[in-house]
């Protein structure tokens, strides 16, 4: 029960980062370049989407669990570390934050810049590429997580469900206000996804190399408490150095 | 056929980018602490440490390589300087 709310709670905030990412560029589109061609590019993207979904979710269910809980797990917790290790660099300072408004009027700008052509049934050729790739790009990263966390924990249609509940959630207030969310606490849901993806790729990793976690599924939030406290203890080591060289470049540039 | 190699080279590219990302050596270094794992679980010893003290160091030295390796991307990141 706990491993299935902290499964579903951990694709929801991941599908609510990944959403609030497409949305920015698809708004750029539309608000741009026009409807038409936007909404044939994120319908494209939704079916290949679809797709990929109907392709990968029955042959990752297919294998037998302790295989898939290695190979499955282990490329979650690469993954997962790619997120956290950004999320650690974006908190301490090193890396810029990820800011949705000044992404929406790059976007904006790039798409003011190209000339408006016919392009048949796709509409605007350019609003409907941009607005495909969004969707694909970002819509991957939510099926890579719907399917590995679905499949490992045995329960696709809950994580769909909670996939499905952030997606239409963050449609539903962008097509309500049509600005891009910037208000979404995005870097510290980046941070949290960062954290539960690394914990639960450990968890099922171990599990499927054979290893026995002590107190079995009541290890993992003690498992995921350990990486958020490993995680935060990154960021103050990190922005400890981060403040020293940002003094050491201030009184370097008031020398004559 | 060159066109196919292109095609071919640039969607092994994105996945590579994907799932490795930025540090290619932390994704080689949870594979080794993965077949560790493996390997000390088929003995008598307890295994599940090894994957989170492989994880913590291999995470703390990718972030240290991050910072120390391009110091002018470093503070380019911080245009409130």
């Amino acid at each position: 029960m706990t491993r299935d709310l902290l499964m579903a709670l951990a694709v929801f905030a991941a599908c609510v980062v990944e959403s609030v990412e497409a949305l920015t560029i698809v708004l750029a589109a539309g608000m741009t370049r026009g409807w038409s061609g936007t909404w044939r590019g994120v319908a494209a993207g939704m079916v290949t989407l679809l797709v990929i979904v109907a392709v990968f979710g029955p042959a990752l269910t297919a294998l037998p669990i302790d295989v898939l809980r290695l190979l499955v797990g282990g490329v979650l917790l690469i993954f997962g570390l790619g997120w956290l290790r950004k999320a650690i660099l974006r908190a301490s300072g090193f890396v810029g934050l990820h800011d949705e408004a000044a992404i929406y009027d790059r976007e904006r700008a790039a798409a003011g810049r190209v000339d408006a052509s016919a392009g048949g049934w796709l509409g605007d050729p350019y609003a409907f590429t941009l607005s495909f790739k969004g969707v694909l790009l970002e819509g991957l990263e939510v099926v890579f997580i719907v399917l590995t966390f679905g499949a490992n924990q045995d329960d696709i249609p809950l994580a769909a469900l909670a996939a499905l509940v952030a997606v239409l959630l963050v449609a539903g207030i962008g097509v309500a206000v049509r600005t891009p969310l910037a208000r979404v606490p995005e870097n510290t849901l980046k941070f949290a996804v960062g954290v539960l993806l690394t914990s639960f790729g450990m968890f099922w990793a171990v599990e499927g190399a054979g290893g026995d976690w002590p107190g079995s599924d009541g290890a993992l939030p003690a498992l995921i408490a350990a990486t958020l406290a490993g995680a935060l203890a990154a960021v103050a080591w990190l922005r400890r150095i981060c403040n020293h060289e940002v003094k050491a470049y201030a009184s370097a540039a008031e020398l004559p | 056929m060159s066109r196919v190699a292109a095609a071919l080279r640039g969607f092994g590219a994105f996945w590579w980018d994907f799932v490795v990302g930025d540090d290619w050596l932390l994704a080689a270094g949870v594979v080794l602490a993965l077949a560790a794992t493996a390997a000390l679980s088929r003995t008598d010893l307890p295994s599940w440490w090894l994957l989170p003290v492989a994880v913590a160091g291999l995470l703390g030295a990718s972030l240290w390589r991050a910072v120390r390796l391009d110091p002018d991307r470093r503070l380019g990141a911080r245009p409130d300087l």
